[in-house]
């Protein structure tokens, strides 16, 4: 049902929601799409534009502040020649009763052609997909601890940029997975993708139940979860869990979890370390690792915007689903 | 008025009977089964063949929403539907607004339902005022405007001394009391089973442990106070596991299970469907096994809809962020079916979970069929087979997780106190 809801019957990408159930032939497909708009991007470009989305209206609607992430939407919609608008819904209509299926109502009856959707409920951009007319696409851009799928797939653009290939690496993802919607869309695109060891590292408080189902093995020792890995994407551990019930003290999760460089020698020499951003440097991650010769953190951002470009072309470019309408 | 209901195929589970029989009605009550009493003349003939004619279904937990939650379903509208399905005594828990915690609300809502077609209302009162955990409410005094025991219904009970003088000041009236077992502290935030699906769509989830932690309390102040508890909506085998137990240990206690977690997992939730978020959560597949091997072995002692009609509005949210429950007062009975069908239960054994039993919880003269018997019956058609959607469900409440799907069974007469109050096929009818 799910496929259903983000494939046409053709199997062409009609919304994308999750990377759960998505056929690797898919992601693959927007890796390489990615990779073609690279040069787009490229610093030495003049004019950092393709005319492929001319005259689409996006809107970014934002339940969830969110600066970073929109704003690489908003860049790789301008940089597809796109016209776009953002929402940040919880400082209006949310307040004033309006209902989420009312709002996006509201926005489709002003031509919108994609709408890129961040909501603090897993499942949020699912139920628009639903509710929306044909020709609109929509875009999860992070549901609750659900999926964060534009995420996960610059991650394993990156991963692939620096490892070439999935099919040998092994992968450590450390932190609080339980919360983390990266951490779910990263495992799901793993597995699909090949990757035959995938790992989470993290306390037992910051871990799901029945997190092996996943298909990842499970490790509680940082020593033990990064030793021999090929990368190690890190999770941002929000200020709210750093003291409570699942965690004493920022402290003692640095002691344990951060990424020092003492524990980076574990990995192997050549181990790449990730992070969605942003950083909390210091908790989860030492300031000599986040800008170290082994940090890519700063590739997954230029990344970013060339995958969600990708993303946004493939969706609505001509000779996409519902370019007709 | 007197009916006579003819070339039925009777059952009464609590008897065993299981025959095709003609039943006669008159002054309310059943007066004849299999033979007619001397001087029986008819003033309707329900031409019965091919139904099955059984007591009517007695539901431990069916929301009514008044007063006060019109918005979502009326009294008139929640009980025709429960008419229509078959029901014809039924409970309300107190978690209307205002909750049922005084003796006036009570009396009003008594009043109102005996002046409207449809079953018998029988009202649960609040355990404690404004069901806030605190005070308790004044239960001999509910209990004299109606009340037939006292909940909490889904609102948390979090002080568990509050819980232990409950159980001790109903043990003084021999009042029962009926617990969804559920630790505040561990459901926290919780909308979903602690589970793999819960694990892949991150849903905020609801421990296991919830359910037994709190039912290992209640255990515990039950062998203390003596109270007599029902444990309303178990949902995990290892809660079953402790009933089964403490009943081998002679508790005086009982419980029940709602009809759509003996169909349902935590897998029909992982499609978003908000009509899936209930309470308790859908559990795992063992869960739902355990849940059918104590309805088997008696561990369990009935099944309800707990229904629970909700508007659209609240419904069409996020999941998580969507008001719990689904309506099912017309779902009841074929989901029975369907269960019957499935677990090889012959139909008195699969009914008498829907009858006489939670008749003996609510302790009410219902859910038998005999002669004397208060004239309360059903008659379904057991082939028929009809899709559920907004327009074949006469509940306000049209959330269900069966919406598109097909039921087999389907009620045709309802009689309530020898009055036919619901009848869907009007040829079977004939006035003599």
């Amino acid at each position: 049902m799910k496929d259903s809801l983000q494939l046409t019957e053709d199997g062409r990408l009609r919304h994308l929601l999750t990377l759960e159930g998505l056929p690797a032939r898919i992601l693959t497909q927007i890796l390489d799409t990615a990779a073609s708009f690279i040069t787009v991007s490229a610093q030495e470009r003049d004019v950092k534009k393709v005319p492929l989305l001319r005259g689409k209206a996006i809107f970014n609607i934002f339940f969830e502040n969110s600066t970073r992430t929109r704003t690489t939407f908003e860049i790789a919609a301008k940089r597809l020649s796109a016209d776009v608008v953002n929402l940040n819904i919880n400082a209006s209509s949310q307040s004033k009763g309006e209902t989420l299926l009312d709002t996006v109502a509201n926005l489709s009856a002003m031509q919108a052609d994609m709408f890129i959707v961040r909501h603090a409920a897993a499942g949020a951009s699912h139920l628009i997909a639903r509710h929306v007319a044909p020709h609109i696409h929509v875009i999860n851009a992070g549901d609750g601890r659900c999926a964060h799928p534009t995420q996960g797939l610059l991650d394993m653009f990156t991963l692939r940029h620096y490892k070439g290939a999935f099919h040998n690496l092994r992968v450590a993802v450390v932190g609080d997975v339980l919360h983390s919607r990266v951490a779910r869309s990263q495992i799901h695109a793993l597995t699909t993708l090949g990757c035959p060891e995938v790992r989470v590292v993290a306390p037992k408080t910051l871990l799901p139940r029945d997190v092996e189902n996943l298909g990842v093995h499970v490790f509680h020792k940082m020593n033990e979860g990064i030793k021999d890995v090929d990368a190690v994407l890190m999770l941002r551990l929000q200020n709210e869990r750093m003291r409570g019930s699942r965690l004493p003290s920022a402290g003692e999760y640095y002691k344990h979890w951060g990424l020092t460089p003492d524990k980076l020698k574990l990995a192997k020499p050549d181990a790449i370390v990730m992070h969605p951003g942003p950083m909390n440097r210091g908790v989860e991650i030492d300031s000599a690792v986040a800008d170290g010769v082994q940090s890519v953190i700063l590739s997954q951002v230029t990344f970013g915007i060339a995958v969600r470009m990708a993303v946004m072309s493939l969706l609505a470019g001509a000779g996409a689903t519902g370019a007709q309408a | 008025m007197k009916v006579h209901i003819r070339n039925g195929r009777v059952i009464d589970p609590a008897s065993g009977l299981d025959a095709v029989q003609d039943v006669y009605v008159a002054a309310s009550h059943i007066v004849g089964v299999g033979s007619a009493p001397a001087d029986f003349h008819a003033n309707q003939i329900i031409d019965a063949s091919g139904l099955v004619v059984c007591p009517g279904l007695v539901d431990l937990a069916v929301r009514l929403r008044e007063p006060g939650l019109e918005y979502k379903a009326t009294l008139e509208s929640e009980m025709h539907a429960a008419a229509v399905g078959g029901v014809t005594s039924l409970a309300c828990p107190p978690d209307t607004d205002p909750p049922l915690d005084e003796p006036g609300l009570v009396e009003m809502l008594k009043f109102r339902a005996k002046h409207m077609p449809g079953p018998r209302v029988y009202p649960i009162g609040a355990l404690t005022r404004q069901l806030k955990g605190e005070r308790l409410t004044e239960m001999a005094e509910l209990q004299e405007a109606g009340c037939m025991a006292f909940s909490q219904a889904d609102a948390p009970l979090v002080d568990t001394q509050v819980l232990l003088r409950a159980m001790e000041y109903a043990k003084t009236f021999d009042l029962p009391i009926w617990l969804r077992p559920q630790d505040a502290h561990l459901a926290r935030e919780g909308v979903a089973h602690d589970g793999v699906v819960a694990a892949r769509l991150g849903f905020p989830p609801i421990p296991v442990p919830a359910e037994t932690v709190a039912i290992s309390t209640i255990l515990l102040l039950v062998r203390e106070t003596g109270a007599r508890v029902h444990l309303a909506r178990l949902s995990s085998r290892a809660g079953i596991e402790m009933v089964r137990r403490a009943k081998h240990d002679g508790l005086p206690i009982t419980c029940d299970v709602g009809v759509h977690h003996i169909h349902l997992s935590e897998m029909d939730t992982a499609g978003f469907d908000a009509n899936c978020h209930l309470v308790p959560p859908l559990r795992s597949l063992r869960d739902r096994e355990a849940i059918r091997r104590g309805l088997a072995d008696g561990t369990i002692d009935a099944v309800c809809s707990d229904h629970a009609p909700v508007d659209e509005d609240a419904k069409e949210l996020p999941f998580q962020e969507a008001e719990a429950g689904a309506t099912g007062v017309e779902l009841l009975l074929p989901l029975t079916l369907k269960w019957a069908r499935e677990a090889g239960l012959s139909l008195h054994q699969a009914l008498g979970f829907i009858s006489h039993r939670p008749a003996d919880i609510l302790g009410v003269d219902g859910g038998r069929l005999a002669v004397g018997r208060p004239a309360d019956l059903c008659l379904f058609d057991p082939e028929s087979a009809w899709i559920v959607s907004p327009s074949n469900l006469a509940s306000l409440g049209k959330n269900s997780p069966y919406l598109g799907l097909e039921m087999q069974g389907r009620v045709m007469f309802t009689l309530i106190d020898g009055h036919l109050d619901f009848r869907r096929d009007p040829q079977r009818l004939r006035h003599a």
